[in-house]
């Protein structure tokens, strides 16, 4: 005990030194430094990451027509293990995780216990008894708490795991010449382990980019390797690493939201109005009503029997080409009916597009007559414009190369 | 003789506030105060050549930005600087540090537990959730339940709306907010003791109670209640010492007109018919004056300054019974050179925060302990800073001035008076207690400033030297401070007012107290207070 207790406060003591580097660098940092050409860096969960690299415009276009390598290493990881593991996150997430199978992504949704939303993310079936969720918030004591009576062992791995998103038309083919021997039957939200320098590279079917495009996961020690892998591999299909300014407009064109920027979580709302329900963000689909107790079942159910959801999340395509973000959205050009979280010009579709949070009954029942005032500023003065905005179903762009197996080459 | 129209006891800082606020609404104010300088418990003082030094209140954060502003303290020379950092030294050779950088912050936690360093961010998210509640009463004179006056009634269902915003799930969280102790409070969120020592403190400072009693939760959040240019919650060093915010006022305040008499202690207001028509001074002065408005805190102002056959006898022994318990002192040091702390990485910004060397509650709770047998603490708990670090204007550069507030401390030593020797051997604990985290440190110190609560009290006139004017508990806020019935600023006496901390919102650098008073004298005067801002908006 005395040993143990010596080696805790020793490591304790090693790790004082975390601030001389304030703004984490990713394992990819070195990489992502030496390619950068606009220094354009932002803070993403207290790591320096890339807004953009080169320029956002070509950056969109790699992922929309090559493959772009996107550094998620920030994404919050924990590791969650044991007998009762599969049982736990039953009771935690939305989804049914007894149908989620060894070796298969899903992606869902945790609430507390008045239903509102924590927040959204990926379960990785990795094994029987061992799973790995992949968020953008931090969930240690929510998920510790929740434990109890679950033989289950949680552990927070964000800064052990590295990660990488290669997404786009030609990702396929720059694993294969990577030598993922195998990785063409992955089909989409599979998971499969493929050797690396000595040791394991997970990949799973998954993106955040509607495309076609697969997830890499790696122990810190083995990033830059796995990282000079798939660039060697990817020059001839026209690789390009990418910062978030390109993922976004890509997510948004695959109707994907993002916590805290299209809904505030509920750990984080200080408003009492500001927390949402599944089905007030478009989450209604997870829930499922019929598979044993989870968190927030009860509020959730009643809200739906009570009609008392305040909120919907919508799609919208908006006339125009000018991006209407956080614009406020009008009813008959008079009554507020709610905010746009998240809008974009899409390339892919040449629409303009947004996604939008209304009180309802606007968007539930009053779908019609729907505006948006949208305000640019040009030249140091504001162009106002009320423009036409129609509720269309997300996602905003759907390719067919997303789900094709085998993947195609380019 | 001159006839004022109004005359404020004491140039504290909510004396100096009334006082500017009423001067400028026209009316002819005089600022009598006991001592040769102005300034009550917010003080810069050259105790010794070539040093300044906050000698009682020492960081700025609770002081209203509105009444700043109205009172034009910036154009009268008041700069009020952020700072950074902080750490908890621990017994066993490391510390806890707290970083302004959200990021560093919970990496620094979760050196001692992951699970903590990620529960800090629901612990800070509730904090603020409660401070966005009270923040907007602090402004407002609270309703008085007792009176069924339409703006009692209306200021009640002010209060009633603002609860009624809460989900019930928050309206519960409030009250027990307002009722728990700062230990249990922390135990729902966090494992480690050296983080809860570390938050615990805002919990008990000039507080009688130590931090497993109940009600010191609140405690914490009214230290929360600050701001620095709108970062809620950050504290700040007035540049020149805390002087500099009662220079600024009284500055301020002889712009507008207003007249200040120092060394001119009050011994008597004096009163006719239930009506105040002045005071007399000590040394047998008689000033007349309209009003007359005490900074002094509710115990002086009527045990001592009034005479008891005028007040009705439930209100004196409600006073009587008011917590007023001291439980501080401060050490402060003028040193000719930056200490080091070797536990501490070279270069570190900790240094330029706030320091503490109590690394459990129950090292804290013991310290209570020995306050309540009536001794100082062997093991003290010492908020301590070097504000010389960021200001350069209270000594030469290289050389330093360390506060250190001193927690827990009795009014009396087992019964009896303090003695210079009882202040001496206090002092002993605490420059031991520093020296043995900073090797060297006696060498450095140039001279020495010990204020018990006998110091405290003489020479601020604060009672048992309480540096809130009464205790921060859920029992003495709001219409319940520091009387109910009298929690409007006014007394059982006609003209008499009340504007120290010993009225709400409370104690603390805020000024608000002096400001509401002000606006309540205002409204019986049928003035409007045209020169006062409104409270800025919590949205």
């Amino acid at each position: 005990m005395n040993a143990m207790t010596k080696s805790a406060a020793d490591l304790r003591r090693a790790a004082r030194d975390h601030i001389r580097v304030p703004r984490l660098e990713t394992p990819f940092h070195e990489r992502l430094m030496a390619i950068s050409e606009v220094n354009d860096w932002y803070n993403w969960a207290g790591y320096k990451a890339p807004h953009s690299l080169t320029d956002g415009e070509l950056e969109y276009f790699a992922i929309r027509s090559t493959a772009a390598l996107f550094d998620i290493s920030p994404m919050v990881k924990y590791r969650i293990a044991g007998p009762d593991a599969e049982r736990y996150l039953n009771r935690l997430t939305l989804r049914d995780v007894r149908k989620l199978g060894v070796n298969r992504v899903h992606y869902t949704a945790w609430c507390d216990d008045h239903g509102h939303v924590l927040d959204d993310g990926t379960l990785f079936r990795l094994g029987e008894q061992e799973f790995r969720v992949c968020c953008q918030e931090r969930h240690l004591p929510w998920l510790l708490d929740s434990a109890f009576g679950f033989t289950v062992d949680i552990r927070e791995e964000t800064e052990e795991i590295a990660g990488l998103a290669l997404q786009g038309p030609t990702s396929y083919a720059v694993l294969r010449d990577a030598g993922f021997a195998g990785v063409e039957r992955l089909k989409p939200f599979d998971i499969a382990t493929f050797p690396h320098e000595g040791g394991e590279v997970t990949i799973s079917r998954t993106g955040f980019t509607g495309d076609l495009g697969y997830e890499l996961f790696v122990p810190r020690a083995r990033a830059l390797s796995l990282w000079d892998r798939l660039w060697a591999a990817g020059e001839l299909h026209a690789i390009r690493a990418i910062g978030y300014g390109a993922l976004n407009q890509t997510r948004i064109e695959a109707g994907f939201i993002v916590a805290n920027a299209d809904f505030m979580t509920a750990e984080a709302a200080l408003r009492a109005d500001r927390v949402r329900m599944p089905d007030e963000i478009g989450l209604d689909w997870l829930v499922d009503p019929d598979k044993p107790n989870f968190n927030g079942r009860r509020a959730i159910l009643d809200a739906r029997r009570n009609q008392t959801l305040k909120h919907i999340l919508v799609g919208l395509e908006i006339e125009g080409n000018i991006s209407a973000e956080h614009a406020i959205v009008y009813h008959r050009q008079k009554h507020e009916a709610g905010l746009v979280t998240a809008a974009t010009w899409s390339p892919t579709a040449k629409r303009n597009i947004a996604i939008a949070s209304l009180e309802r009954p606007y968007g539930s029942k009053f779908t019609e007559d729907l505006w948006v005032e949208i305000y640019a500023m040009r030249e140091l003065k504001y162009q106002k414009m009320m423009k036409r905005a129609k509720i269309v179903p997300r996602p905003f762009v759907k390719l067919p190369r997303r789900t094709a197996t085998p993947p195609g080459l380019k | 003789m001159q006839k004022y129209d109004a005359l404020i006891v004491g140039g504290g800082h909510n004396g100096l506030v009334t006082a500017c606020y009423l001067q400028r609404a026209g009316l002819n104010v005089l600022v009598v105060e006991k001592n040769g300088w102005v300034g009550g418990a917010a003080t810069s003082r050259e105790l010794t050549p070539g040093f300044l030094y906050s000698n009682c209140s020492y960081v700025c954060s609770l002081f209203r930005p509105e009444i700043m502003r109205d009172l034009e303290l910036p154009k009268h020379g008041l700069q009020v600087i952020s700072y950074e950092g902080g750490a908890v030294f621990t017994r066993d050779g490391d510390y806890l540090a707290s970083y302004r950088d959200h990021d560093s912050h919970r990496r620094e936690f979760a050196r001692y537990s992951k699970r903590d360093a990620e529960a800090y961010e629901r612990y800070a998210r509730d904090v603020t959730r409660q401070c966005r509640f009270i923040q907007p009463l602090l402004m407002r004179t609270a309703p008085d339940p007792f009176g069924f006056r339409p703006r009692d009634i209306s200021e009640l269902l002010y209060l009633a709306k603002k609860f009624g915003e809460f989900s019930p799930h928050e309206m519960a969280e409030t009250l027990r907010f307002w009722t728990m102790s700062i230990s249990d409070f922390l135990d729902e969120y966090f494992e480690t003791d050296v983080i809860k020592a570390y938050l615990a403190l805002s919990g008990i400072i000039g507080t009688a109670l130590g931090p497993m009693s109940p009600g010191t939760a609140y405690v914490l959040l009214h230290h929360y209640m600050g701001e620095v240019d709108g970062s809620v919650g950050a504290w700040g060093y007035a540049r020149g010492g805390m002087g500099a915010v009662t220079q600024a006022l009284s500055r301020s305040f002889q712009a507008s007109g207003g007249t200040i008499r120092t060394d001119a202690e009050v011994s008597k207001i004096l009163t006719r018919g239930g009506r105040t028509t002045g005071v007399v001074l000590a040394n047998g002065d008689e000033v007349r004056a309209d009003l007359v408005v005490s900074n002094a805190d509710v115990k002086r102002t009527f045990l001592k300054l009034v005479e008891e056959t005028d007040l009705p006898g439930d209100f004196v022994h409600r006073v009587k019974h008011f917590k007023m318990r001291g439980s501080s002192g401060k050490v402060n040091i003028a040193l000719d050179s930056l200490p080091e702390f070797p536990a501490l990485p070279e270069g570190s910004n900790c240094i330029r925060g706030d320091m503490h060397f109590t690394d459990s509650i129950e090292r804290m709770e013991r310290g209570y302990d020995a306050w309540k047998a009536g001794r100082w603490s062997a093991d003290p708990f010492l908020d301590m800073m070097i504000p010389t670090l960021l200001d350069p204007t209270m000594t030469s550069p290289g050389k330093h001035f360390m506060s250190c507030f001193v927690q827990y401390c009795p009014p009396k030593v087992e019964g009896r008076d303090w003695t210079d020797a009882d202040r001496d051997a206090f002092a002993e604990t605490v420059i031991s207690q520093i020296s043995d985290y900073s090797p060297g440190f006696r060498d450095r110190i140039v001279h020495m400033e010990v204020r018990t609560p006998r110091e405290i009290e003489a020479e601020v006139g604060l009672t048992e030297g309480n540096i809130f004017q009464g205790e921060l508990t859920f029992d003495q806020l709001l219409f319940n401070r520091p009387v109910p019935g009298y929690a409007q600023y006014r007394s059982p006496i006609h003209g008499l007012y009340m504007c120290g901390s010993s009225t709400h919102p409370g104690g603390g650098v805020m000024g608000a107290p002096g400001r509401n008073a002000a606006a309540e004298i205002l409204r019986d005067l049928k003035r409007a207070p045209e020169q006062m801002s409104k409270a800025h908006d919590v949205i």
